[in-house]
């Protein structure tokens, strides 16, 4: 397993929010996150790059524990966090976002041909090179903070809600995108609402519910399953 | 008044309002990085004046023989003053903030008092001294160089941080802490580095102002309340700010000085201060 998630808890203050969420992911899988608003989706994923410490169980990547190494640590071990509303630097240009994406290790040294991967990927990002990212669109955006979590030779790309916001012909866009980044063996976690969307997508998915992990399995077994149908439908 | 002394006025105005923007520029690359007011700014200045007028005394070094030290001297302090106090309160409410920094600042002052007394020292027969006169104005030759010295040392600043790798990841860091983290990005080192930086602004001024000011604890006051006037007048946060607001301020006090009432100096900074103010809250260069 690339990833596996053990058994953790996680807390804000006082306030439990996770209890005893396990999930594992192999090499070149997409995997789902699902649940409802506030259920803990990105949490989850806060959890595993450690801008949340869980109170209880642990986080392995490659079978080593990581659970403790501080977040900036991880994109050199391989895990590529797209945060929440994309994040990117609104007053860097396009390019310099996407340089910063390769500060560690490996992915700095390789960062100039990396680069020209990623904007045969992302031509517009190409395009818009020197323009600030604050002056982009919102799905520019998205495609900027994917391709920025790239630029770091991720074995494992987390991204929290990538459609959020965005049109039906971005949304298809990163499918598209999405699809090329597993076939070169990059595993992609994503976290989204949208449960057809994202099941008609991914090999797997994790059903989450105030915190608990209500369901998991394949996308099919997902896609007819009650149970789904009664977490999202109340 | 004859034209010439004008021309002076304006002269020194600027030549001050080049040192103004290096001081405010340290206070203004802390801030942007990290939210913090340096409070303590005007005593760190105090600090490498000192340091130099020591490294005179003790050593014989002249100022400017001894800038790389001093320089040291403050960005190590800086290094330490992130991790032994800031650190602590990155997250804590803005008064405990400015509790941290102003508890510094009346630290350091008293520190000066107790260790080297009120008393007013200057660097005697430094190297820089005497005049230049240049077609019939005259200008201070250690004035001339520190202005230098200091506009030299902000544009290195600039590119430091705009075209530098280092620097844009300070940019980063300033602008999205969590997800300069996320990229591998050191949030704590940048920090730390933030403030090795500023002080060593700070370290710059006041070595060369150590050629024509006199030192003692409380000196550093009137310069961070102009520093403070540079930040929030140039835009917090906006580097480029601090040299227009920098070169603002001295000519805004050496022509107030000179046409109205030397006296009222201030009166005259924060009274441009507040017009600016008043149109754009942001200041001149705020985002
Ligand atoms: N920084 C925080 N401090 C306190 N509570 C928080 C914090 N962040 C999230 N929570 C709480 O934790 C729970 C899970 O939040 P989380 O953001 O992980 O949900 P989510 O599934 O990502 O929701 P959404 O779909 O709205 O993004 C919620 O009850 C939320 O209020
Ligand atoms: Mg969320």
């Amino acid at each position: 397993m690339l990833l596996q998630v053990n058994n953790i808890d996680v807390a804000y203050d006082e306030f439990q929010v996770i209890w005893n969420v396990s999930i594992s992911i192999d090499q070149g899988e997409m995997v789902a996150l699902l649940g409802p608003n506030g259920s803990g989706k990105s949490t989850i994923l806060n959890s595993i790059s450690n801008l949340i410490q869980p109170t209880n169980g642990e986080v392995l990547f490659d079978n080593k524990k990581i659970h403790l190494l501080p977040t900036y640590m991880r994109t050199k071990l391989g895990i590529s966090h797209v945060l929440e509303r994309r994040r990117v630097f609104p007053f860097l240009t396009v390019k310099q976002n996407l340089l910063l994406g390769a500060w560690n290790g490996e992915a700095k040294i390789q960062k100039e041909k990396t680069l020209d991967e990623v904007y045969i990927m992302f031509p517009i990002l190409s395009d818009r090179s020197n323009q600030l990212a604050h002056t982009m669109s919102g799905g520019e955006q998205q495609m900027l903070a994917i391709a920025r979590g790239l630029m770091g030779i991720p074995k494992l790309l987390m991204v929290d809600e990538p459609f959020l916001g965005l049109s039906p012909k971005m949304i298809e866009k990163i499918k598209e995108i999405f699809n090329d980044i597993v076939n070169k063996g990059i595993a992609i976690l994503f976290v989204e609402q949208n449960v057809k969307l994202a099941l008609k997508m991914a090999d797997r998915g994790y059903v989450l519910e105030s915190g608990h992990l209500v369901i998991e399995g394949k996308s099919d077994y997902l896609l007819n399953s009650e149970k789904l149908k009664k977490v999202f439908l109340g | 008044m004859t034209i010439e002394i004008i021309i002076q006025a304006i002269i020194s105005g600027l030549l001050m309002g080049f040192i103004y923007a290096l001081i405010a520029a340290g206070l203004s690359l802390i801030f942007g990085l990290m939210g913090i007011v340096n409070f303590a700014h005007g005593e760190h200045l105090m600090l490498s004046m000192f340091s130099s007028f020591w490294l005179w005394t003790l050593l014989g070094l002249d100022p400017i023989i001894s800038i790389p030290i001093t320089m040291l001297i403050l960005a190590i302090s800086g290094i330490l003053t992130h991790y032994l106090l800031i650190r602590y309160i990155l997250k804590a409410k803005m008064i405990v903030q400015i509790c941290a920094t102003f508890g510094l600042s009346v630290f350091l002052r008293s520190l000066a008092q107790f260790l080297w007394t009120p008393d007013f020292r200057n660097v005697g027969n430094p190297l820089l001294e005497g005049r230049l006169e240049i077609a019939g104005i005259f200008i201070g030759q250690p004035q001339f160089y520190a202005s230098l010295v200091c506009l030299l040392s902000f544009l290195l600043l600039y590119l430091f941080v705009n075209k530098s790798e280092t620097g844009l990841a300070l940019q980063a860091t300033a602008q999205d802490r969590k997800a300069a983290e996320t990229l591998g990005i050191n949030s704590n080192k940048m920090f730390a580095l933030g403030w090795a930086l500023g002080l060593s602004c700070v370290s710059i001024a006041g070595t060369m102002m150590s050629n024509f000011f006199f030192i003692f604890p409380d000196v550093g006051v009137h310069f961070a309340l102009f520093a403070f006037v540079a930040v929030a007048l140039g835009g917090f946060g906006s580097i480029i700010g601090c040299l227009i607001a920098g070169i603002i301020i001295g000519l805004v006090e050496s022509l107030g000085g000179l046409l109205i009432d030397p006296s009222y100096k201030l009166l005259y900074v924060f009274l441009i201060y507040l017009i600016v103010v008043i149109y754009r809250p942001q200041g001149l260069f705020g985002r």
